[in-house]
C-alpha cells in the first residue's frame, strides 16, 4: 500500500502547486516540497525491510485480461533510484524556489516537476513491464513540458521537441521489445521475467528484443548516436537540467539496463552492443565536453560521458562491473547535481554561462567555489572523493577485459576517456574560478542566498564522506542495490580507497597528470579539434525530420486532394471490395425458407418502384421531377409496409414522406431548379458501375437473409407485451417500454437535429447569405394567387379534424397501430398546412406555442417518466400500468408508457415545426413585408352573404 | 415476393449510390433519401416477410410477424428524416453563403469551364475561417 502511495503522491500532489501559487511563491514551494518529503519519508519507512534483503510488493489487478496489473515492488535497486529521485527532487524544489524569477510561472513549474517525479518513481517501482512503458512515456511527455518551460525561448522549444522526438521514438521501439520479452517469459510481471533469464537468452527472439529495448535505453540515456538531444535540452531552466540529467530522466535508461541485467546481460550480443557503445560514447562525449564554452554544455557532455561509463560497466556483463555501475550511479548523481546547481548559481549571479567571459570568481564567490571545486574534483576522479572510487573500479575492469581478442583496447580507450574527463573537470575549476579577477562580468557576482547554495552543499556531503569512508557510508546501499542488479549473485568485493600499488592506480594517476597537461595545452588541443570534421548532430536531425515531414505531406496531399466525391467513391469501392472478398471466399447454397407468393398487384407495384428508381437516375437533373419521384418511391414503400404486416411503419413512412417533400420543396425554392451536367462519361460510367455493384451486393445480401430461417428474440416481446407492457401493439410497446431507453436517446437526437437546423438558418440571416437573400430574384414565375382561397378554407376546416385524428392515433397507439411518433407527425402536418395555405405571417401570429420549448418539454416529459420509475424503486424507464374504467370510454389500460409517449409526441411536433418554420422564415426575407391577410382577396370587401367570412372566422378561432 | 423485395432494395440502393456520387448538393440529398429507403426496407426485411400477420396481440391471430425490426425501422425512419432535414439545411446554407451548390472543386473532379469555380474557392476559405 505504501508503495502505491509513493507513486501516486506526486501525481496527486501535482494539483497543489497550481492552487498554492495563490498563497505566494514560498507557499507554493513548501506545498510541493511537502508532497515530495512525504513520499520520501514513506520510502524511508520501507528502508529496514529493504536492507534486510526483503522485496516489498503491492499488487492491484487492473486489466488482467491483457496482463496489465498495477503491481509495484521495492528491492534494493528500486530503493536506490526512488531515494535519488525523491531526495534530489527535494533539493531541486528548494533550489528552484530561489532560481526562478518573479516572471516565471512557478505553479506550472512545480506541477510539471511533480508529474515528472511521479512518472520516474513509477518507472523504478513498478513490477509490470506494460505499466513501466506507460510511466516511461509519461517521463518523455513531462520532460518535454519541463525542457520547454521557457516557452518564449526558441531554443527551449526546439530542445524540448528534439528530446521528445528522440526519447519518444526510443520508447516506441522499447514497447515492441518489451512485448517480445513478455511473450518469451509468458508474463508481463517483472518479478516473473527476472526469473526467466535462461529461457529468454536462449530464445530466438532474444536479439530483436534486446536491440529494441536497448534502443529505448540508449535514446533515453543519450548514448551514441542518440546523444545529441541532451545538450540541446540544456535550454531548460537549470533546476530542470540538474534534475533531469543527474538523477532522473537520463538515468531511466541506465535503470532499465540495470533492472533487466539479470535477464539480458552476459551474452556476446549484450557485451558488444552495450560495452562498445558505452566506451565509445564515453570517450567521444568527454572530448567534446572539453571544448564547450557554455558551462551547462560542458556539463551536458560530461553527463553523456558519465552515463556512457555506467553503460559500459553494465555492458561488461560481469557482476563486479555491475557493482561498480551501481556505485557510480550514486556518485554521479551527487556530484553532477551539485555541479549543475553551481552552474546555475554562476549564471544567476554573473549573468553569463560563457567560460570565456568568466574566471577569477574565487574571491568573489568563495562558497560557490568550494562546492564547485569539490564536485569537479570528484568528477575528475581525484582521490578522497567519491568519483575516484568508481573511476578506479571502471579502469580496473577495462584494463582486465579483452575486446574481440585484443586485450589492451578497452583499457587504452578507458584511460583516454579518463584523461579527457580530468581535463574538462579541471577546466570547470580553472577557467571559471581561478585566474585574475575581471571587471567585465554582466552582473556584480557574489555568493547567492543561503537557500540557493544549501542544496548543492548538502550534495557535497556524501561526495566527501563516501570518498573518505566508502564501505561505511555507501557500502550497505551499494550492496542491496547491486544484489538486485546481479540477481543475487553478489561477488566478493570491498569498497576501499587503497587497493595497493597496481596498474589501475598507475593509469589513474597518469590520467590525472595527462588531463592537467591537456588543459594546459587547451588552445592547441582545440586547434586539433577544429581541424577534424565535426558532424553537426542538430542539423542532421533537422534534415531527417524535415525529410520525413515532406514525405508525409506528399503522401497526404496525394491521397487527400479535397474532393469529397472521390473519398466517397473510394469508401463505396472499399465496401464493395470487402463484401466481394467475403462473398468469393464463402459457399453459396440457396436458402431453404419457403418463399411467399406474389399476387399480380404487388408485381405491378414492384414494376413502378423499379421504374421510379431508373427514372430518378435518368432525370435527376430535373430537380422538381426528382422530388415527385421521391414521393412515388416513398408511397410505394409505405404500401409495401402495409402489405407486409407493418401498419405502424406504413403510417410513419407516409407522414414522414409528406414532411420530407415539403421540406425539400421549401429548400428547392432557393436552390437551382436544374442540375448542370458536371461529370464526363467516364466518370458517370465509374459511378454507375459502383452503384450497380453496390445495389447488387445489398440486394443479394437481403435476398440471402430472407430465404433463410432464423431464430428471433421477439417471442419474448410478443409474450410479454400485454402482461408486462400493458399494450397489444407490440411495436409500440417495444418503442416506449422494452427499448424505451433507445427511444429516449432518439428523441434527444431529433431535438438536437432541429436545434442544429435552427442554428444554421438563424446564422444565415447574417453575413453574405442575407445579402444574397435580400437581392433574391425568383427564378420561376410566381402564382398570382399566393394564397388560394380554396386552400385556405379547406385547411382551416381540416385543422380541427386533423388534430382529432392525431389525438386518436396517439391514444390508440399502445394497443393499435399508432403512437407518439405518428401522432406527432400528423399534428405537425396539420400545423404546416396552415402555414402553407395562409402564409407564414398570418400563421405565426396565431401560433402561441414556442416550438423550441416544445422540444425541451418533450424530452423532459420522457425523462421524468423514466425517473418516476426510480421513485417506485425500479430501474430507469420501467413502466407500470393500471386498468381504468371510465363511464363513456369503457375499460382501458393507463400505462406510464403513455406519459413517455407524450414526450415523444411533443418532441416530434417541436422538431418538425422548428425545421420547417425556420425554412419559411428564410423565405420571408426574400419577399419583403408580408401582409397579415390570410387571403389575397378579402372576401369581406365583397359584402356579406357569400359565406366566406364564416370560414375565415372559424379559422381564426382554431388558430 | 422475396425476390421482388430484394431487387427493390437493390434498385433503390443503386440509384441512391449513383446520386450521392453526383457533384451538386441536391442530387446528393435525394440520393441519401433513396439510400434511407433502401436501408429501412433492408432492416425491415431481416425480420422476414409475413403477410397478414401484424404484430398486434389479439385472441384471433394465429401468428405474428417479428415486431423487433419494425420497432427499429420506425425509429430509423424518423431519424432519417432528421438527418435529411439537417443536410438539406446545410446544403441550403452553403449555397446561400457561397453562391454555388457544388460539392467540391478539386482538380480533376470538375470539368474545365465551370462558372462557379472561383466563388466556391472563396467559400472554402470562409468554411475554414469559421
Amino acid at each position: 500500500m505504501a508503495l502505491t502511495l509513493i507513486v501516486l503522491l506526486p501525481f496527486v500532489g501535482a494539483l497543489l502547486p497550481g492552487l498554492m501559487i495563490r498563497a505566494g511563491r514560498n507557499g507554493c514551494a513548501l506545498a510541493t516540497g511537502a508532497v515530495t518529503l512525504l513520499a520520501f519519508v514513506l520510502l524511508m519507512s520501507q528502508a529496514p525491510a529493504v536492507f534486510a534483503g526483503e522485496v516489498v510488493h503491492a499488487r492491484w489487478e487492473w486489466l488482467p485480461a491483457i496482463g496489465l496489473d498495477a503491481n509495484f515492488f521495492l528491492d534494493g535497486l528500486g530503493f536506490l533510484f526512488a531515494g535519488l529521485i525523491l531526495g534530489i527532487g527535494l533539493l531541486i524544489i528548494t533550489y528552484a524556489r530561489f532560481y526562478l524569477s518573479r516572471n516565471d510561472p512557478m505553479g506550472q513549474f512545480y506541477t510539471y516537476l511533480l508529474l515528472f517525479q511521479g512518472a520516474m518513481v513509477g518507472i523504478v517501482l513498478c513490477d509490470n513491464i506494460l505499466l513501466l512503458l506507460i510511466f516511461w512515456e509519461l517521463t518523455s511527455l513531462s520532460s518535454f513540458l519541463l525542457i520547454g518551460y521557457w516557452k518564449h525561448l526558441p531554443e527551449g522549444r526546439q530542445g524540448a521537441r528534439m528530446a521528445l522526438a528522440v526519447t519518444g521514438m526510443g520508447g516506441l521501439a522499447m514497447i515492441a521489445g518489451m512485448l517480445i520479452l513478455g511473450e518469451i517469459a509468458g508474463s508481463y510481471d517483472l518479478s516473473t521475467i527476472l526469473q526467466e533469464g535462461e529461457a529468454i537468452r536462449a530464445s530466438q527472439w532474444y536479439v530483436p528484443a534486446l536491440i529494441l529495448i536497448l534502443l529505448g535505453c540508449f535514446t533515453k540515456s543519450a548514448q551514441f548516436p542518440f546523444h545529441f538531444w541532451l545538450p540541446h535540452a540544456m535550454a531548460a531552466p537549470t533546476p530542470v537540467s540538474a534534475y533531469l540529467h543527474s538523477a532522473t530522466m537520463v538515468k531511466a535508461g541506465i535503470f532499465l539496463m540495470a533492472r533487466l541485467w539479470p535477464v539480458l546481460a552476459g551474452t556476446d550480443w549484450w557485451f558488444y552492443i552495450v560495452a562498445t557503445t558505452g566506451l565509445f560514447t564515453m570517450v567521444m562525449a568527454a572530448w567534446i565536453a572539453l571544448f564547450k564554452d557554455d558551462l551547462k554544455g560542458l556539463l551536458a557532455f560530461s553527463t553523456v560521458s558519465h552515463l556512457a561509463l555506467i553503460t559500459f560497466l553494465f555492458g561488461l556483463g560481469t557482476p563486479i562491473a555491475a557493482v561498480a555501475g551501481v556505485f557510480h550511479i550514486i556518485n554521479h548523481a551527487s556530484f553532477k547535481a551539485a555541479l549543475f546547481m553551481t552552474a546555475g548559481i554562476i549564471d544567476h549571479e554573473t549573468g553569463t554561462r560563457d567560460i570565456k567571459k568568466l574566471g577569477g570568481l574565487m574571491v568573489l564567490m568563495p562558497i560557490t567555489m568550494t562546492i564547485a571545486t569539490l564536485a569537479a574534483l570528484s568528477m575528475a576522479g581525484v582521490p578522497l572523493l567519491n568519483g575516484f572510487l568508481t573511476k578506479e573500479m571502471m579502469l580496473h575492469e577495462a584494463l582486465h577485459t579483452e575486446w574481440a581478442g585484443v586485450p589492451w583496447l578497452l583499457g587504452a580507450a578507458a584511460v583516454v576517456g579518463a584523461i579527457f574527463s580530468v581535463a574538462y573537470s579541471f577546466r570547470y575549476i580553472a577557467h571559471v574560478f581561478l585566474g585574475p579577477k575581471r571587471d567585465d562580468y554582466p552582473h556584480h557576482p557574489h555568493d547567492p542566498p543561503f537557500g540557493m547554495y544549501l542544496p548543492p552543499l548538502i550534495l557535497i556531503v556524501p561526495v566527501v564522506l563516501i570518498g573518505l569512508f566508502p564501505a561505511a557510508v555507501a557500502g550497505p546501499l551499494v550492496a542491496v542495490a547491486a544484489d538486485a542488479v546481479t540477481g543475487g549473485n553478489l561477488p566478493d568485493y570491498h569498497l576501499a580507497i587503497w587497493h595497493g600499488f597496481n596498474l589501475t592506480l598507475v593509469s589513474s594517476l597518469a590520467a590525472l597528470a595527462l588531463g592537467a597537461f591537456l588543459l594546459w595545452r587547451h588552445r592547441q588541443a582545440n586547434a586539433v579539434r577544429l581541424s577534424v570534421p565535426r558532424p553537426e548532430a542538430k542539423r542532421i536531425f533537422e534534415t531527417l525530420v524535415d525529410g520525413a515531414a515532406a514525405g508525409a505531406r506528399l503522401f497526404t496531399d496525394g491521397l487527400h486532394n479535397g474532393s469529397l466525391r472521390r473519398y466517397l467513391a473510394v469508401m463505396i469501392g472499399a465496401c464493395i471490395l470487402a463484401g466481394a472478398t467475403a462473398f468469393l471466399n464463402a459457399s453459396h447454397a440457396p436458402g431453404g425458407r419457403e418463399l411467399t407468393h406474389v399476387p399480380i398487384i404487388t408485381l405491378l407495384a414492384w414494376a413502378v418502384l423499379i421504374g421510379a428508381c431508373v427514372t430518378i437516375v435518368i432525370f435527376h437533373r430535373q430537380r422538381l421531377l426528382t422530388l415527385v419521384i421521391v414521393g412515388v418511391v416513398g408511397m410505394l414503400v409505405s404500401l409495401g409496409f402495409v402489405y407486409l404486416s407493418a401498419p405502424d411503419l406504413a403510417l410513419t413512412q407516409i407522414s414522414v414522406e409528406v414532411v420530407t417533400v415539403i421540406l425539400l420543396l421549401l429548400a428547392l425554392n432557393f436552390l437551382p431548379k436544374q442540375t448542370p451536367r458536371d461529370s464526363g462519361t467516364g466518370r458517370r460510367l465509374r459511378d454507375g458501375l459502383l452503384a450497380g455493384l453496390g445495389g447488387l451486393g445489398v440486394g443479394g445480401i437481403i435476398y440471402a437473409v430472407m430465404t433463410r430461417d432464423f431464430t428471433t428474440i421477439s417471442d419474448f416481446h410478443l409474450a410479454q407485451s400485454k402482461p408486462g407492457g400493458g399494450g397489444t401493439n407490440v411495436v409500440n410497446v417495444i418503442l416506449v417500454d422494452f427499448r424505451g431507453f433507445d427511444t429516449f436517446g432518439e428523441i434527444i437526437v431529433l431535438g438536437i437535429a432541429a436545434l442544429a437546423i435552427y442554428a444554421l438558418l438563424d446564422g444565415a440571416l447574417n453575413g453574405p447569405a442575407v445579402k444574397r437573400l435580400r437581392s433574391w430574384v425568383p427564378d420561376q414565375e410566381r402564382a398570382r394567387d399566393r394564397h388560394p382561397m380554396m386552400l385556405v378554407v379547406a385547411t382551416r376546416v381540416m385543422l380541427p379534424l386533423s388534430l382529432m385524428v392525431g389525438l386518436f392515433i396517439f391514444l390508440r397507439g399502445h394497443n393499435e397501430p399508432g403512437g407518439g411518433f405518428i401522432a406527432g407527425l400528423v399534428v405537425a402536418i396539420a400545423f404546416l398546412m396552415q402555414y402553407m395555405a395562409s402564409g407564414f405571417g398570418w400563421a405565426e401570429r396565431r401560433m402561441k406555442i414556442d416550438y423550441h420549448l416544445l422540444i425541451g418539454w418533450g424530452v423532459l416529459a420522457a425523462g421524468f417518466t423514466g425517473v418516476g420509475a426510480w421513485i417506485a424503486g425500479r430501474p430507469f424507464l420501467t413502466s407500470d400500468f393500471a386498468h381504468v374504467h371510465l363511464p363513456v370510454f369503457g375499460d382501458f389500460e393507463l400505462a406510464t408508457a403513455m406519459a413517455f409517449d407524450v414526450g415523444v409526441f411533443l418532441t416530434v411536433v417541436g422538431s418538425v415545426m422548428v425545421a420547417l418554420a425556420n425554412l419559411s422564415r428564410l423565405a420571408r426575407v426574400t419577399e419583403g413585408p408580408i401582409s397579415d391577410d390570410p387571403m389575397d382577396v378579402d372576401p369581406q370587401r365583397r359584402g356579406p352573404g357569400t359565406g366566406m367570412p364564416d370560414a375565415a372566422h372559424t379559422g381564426k378561432a382554431e388558430g | 415476393m422475396e425476390l421482388l423485395v430484394a431487387s427493390a432494395v437493390g434498385a433503390m440502393t443503386a440509384s441512391g449510390l449513383y446520386l450521392v456520387l453526383r457533384a451538386r448538393t441536391f442530387p446528393v440529398i435525394v440520393g441519401l433519401a433513396m439510400l434511407s429507403y433502401a436501408v429501412n426496407v433492408f432492416l425491415f426485411a431481416t425480420g422476414r416477410l409475413a403477410i397478414d400477420l401484424p404484430p398486434v396481440i389479439s385472441d384471433t391471430a394465429e401468428a405474428y410477424t417479428d415486431p423487433l425490426p419494425q420497432a427499429l425501422v420506425l425509429t430509423a425512419i424518423v431519424i432519417s428524416f432528421g438527418m435529411t432535414a439537417v443536410i438539406v439545411v446545410l446544403a441550403l446554407r452553403a449555397y446561400l453563403e457561397s453562391g454555388t451548390d457544388e460539392i467540391d472543386t478539386a482538380a480533376g473532379e470538375c470539368e474545365a469551364g465551370q462558372p462557379n469555380a472561383d466563388t466556391s474557392h472563396a467559400a472554402e476559405g470562409a468554411e475554414a475561417g469559421r
